[in-house]
């Protein structure tokens, strides 16, 4: 047995993405235990609630996260379509849809880069993030912002997507289509990639199930949960399968990952053929009155609202639970055992939002 | 022989191919029309009710209904858009084009042009949309 040290690890680390500290207890280089601690970015943003009426409230969830803003913002405004029984239009669903999926193919491509770049293949990092730029062009072109689109409001969408810029969309997805089988290959076949992935951080689907693993991080260790399935917004109208893979290791999160991208733009696809038209939104008059737990599916896994209403135009609590929040315990179970040289990249598997949980 | 040179592909094609980045200060940025850069205002249809005060979420925009002055900063401003949304009399827009850096942070004031005769102001607010006949 060898001496037992610390080392401690972030918050600012040059391979860390995101303001996390890790106090890693090495033996012999190998990782026995990671104890972590976060709260270097808390907002407060949740107590602004009581500050903001209901509707200013939206464009300050939005700014939650810088990935998937456009989910929150919608995981918010459909909790409260709930609470004020506010039914919204089909156009506006689909419209909801396909922002969503573009968010997921804009979120994975940076993970994929950010893996990439963890594992020292620099040139690939910038493929997957050349990719990335074009879906900010399309965000751009149908929202008018790249990362923030403010398009959400309570009652349906601000901006309509006019099928000249659904016909740019299908093309521009037709050629990223191609450009995602090709680094697909790199990924998922490379012997050096391989050598990096395979077998490093293994989650067992018992142990994902026990810590409360979500997203493609479970998904990766069989964990058949997506919450797509449980239909908010377009998805039941859509037909899709949750990927998932059994082997649960760095390599399976990558396949998970990858996978996903060819099936949001399955998905663009489908909803951009099924979308009706009509009206995108619909007036929403009065307070609301009640509570309501929403969840919807964000790249990084299962993000839970809690809104309670008083009847007044300030809601009594606004809660948000992340999905990095969920994932933390199986990330730690991961790092037992683990290298030192693969704790960035285990950290990284999770596709930590540090800045997301700590809100 | 296949698990190894799986990226000579990319490379090679990157090694013939143009950049993908625009060549910045020379070439200007396209920015599409829906593009949230910043807020612009069409002072004389104002009515200073302060509705886009009342309704920013960050606190960017002063509205003094004595004085008639429309004030934002533009440090402040989210471009969130929510004040354009709002506005009774659409007299604010959200146009392309981002906040330039500057030394400090200051205040943009707008003021309403004092007129007196309903007529005159019409005339006033058709002006600057006229095309220049010669």
């Amino acid at each position: 047995m060898g001496k037992r040290s610390v080392i401690p690890f972030g918050p600012q680390h040059p391979v860390l993405p995101e303001p996390i500290h890790l106090d890693l207890v090495i033996e012999d280089e190998k990782v026995i235990e990671a104890v972590p601690s976060i709260g270097f970015v808390h907002r407060g943003l949740e107590s602004l609630v009581e500050k903001k009426d209901f509707n200013e409230m939206t464009y300050v969830v939005e700014r939650t996260c810088g990935i998937c803003s456009f989910m929150h913002g919608m995981g918010y405004c459909e909790s409260l379509e709930h609470i004020m029984n506010v039914e919204v239009p089909d156009r506006g669903k689909f419209l909801r849809t396909i922002w969503c999926e573009l968010s997921r193919m804009h979120s994975h491509l940076l993970w994929l880069g950010l893996l990439a770049d963890a594992f020292g293949f620099e040139s690939l990092f910038y493929q997957c993030w050349r990719m990335r730029e074009k879906i900010l062009d399309i965000f751009e072109l149908t929202t008018g912002g790249r990362c923030i689109f403010s398009v959400n409001k309570i009652g349906g969408v601000l901006k309509d997507i006019e099928p000249d810029m659904m016909r740019t969309i299908l093309s521009v997805l037709d050629d990223m289509e191609k450009e995602i089988l090709t680094i697909k290959k790199t990924f998922l076949e490379d012997y050096t990639v391989e050598s990096r992935l395979k077998n490093i951080g293994v989650l067992t689907k018992q142990q994902a199930h026990d810590l409360g693993c979500v997203g493609p991080f479970g998904r990766a260790s069989g964990l058949d949960i997506d919450m797509r399935k449980r239909g908010y917004a377009a998805y039941p109208y859509i037909d899709f399968e949750p990927i998932t893979s059994d082997i649960g290791d760095s390599y399976a999160r990558c396949y998970v990952r990858i996978s996903e991208l060819f099936q949001s733009i399955d998905i663009i696809r489908q909803a951009s053929s099924k979308m009706p038209s009509g009206d995108i939104s619909v007036p929403v008059k009065g307070n609301p009155e009640g509570e309501y737990f929403m969840r919807v599916e964000q790249p990084r896994g299962e993000a839970i609202y809690y809104v309670k209403a008083n009847g007044t135009k300030f809601l009594d609590r606004m809660r948000v639970r992340t999905p990095t929040f969920a994932n933390l315990p199986g990330m730690l179970e991961t790092l037992k055992g683990a290298d030192l040289a693969d704790v960035p990249l285990l950290v990284l598997t999770i596709d930590p939002c540090i800045s997301c949980t700590e809100r | 022989m296949a698990k190894i040179m799986n990226f000579a592909g990319t490379m090679i094609k990157n090694l013939f191919s143009k950049p993908v980045t625009i060549d910045y200060p020379a070439k200007p940025a396209v920015y599409p029309e829906r593009s949230r850069g910043h807020i612009e205002i069409n002072i004389d249809d104002c009515i200073s009710c302060g509705i886009c005060k009342m309704n920013c979420p960050s606190g960017a925009i002063k509205v003094d209904r004595t004085a008639k002055t429309w004030t934002i900063n533009r440090f402040d401003c989210v471009q969130c858009g929510y004040c354009v949304e709002k506005c009774p009399k659409k007299c604010l827009h959200m146009v392309p084009g981002y906040q330039e850096p500057m030394n400090k942070k200051s205040e943009e004031v707008y003021t309403k042009p004092e007129v007196s005769d309903p007529e005159a102001n019409k005339q006033d607010a058709s002006k600057p949309g006229e095309p220049d006949t010669k």
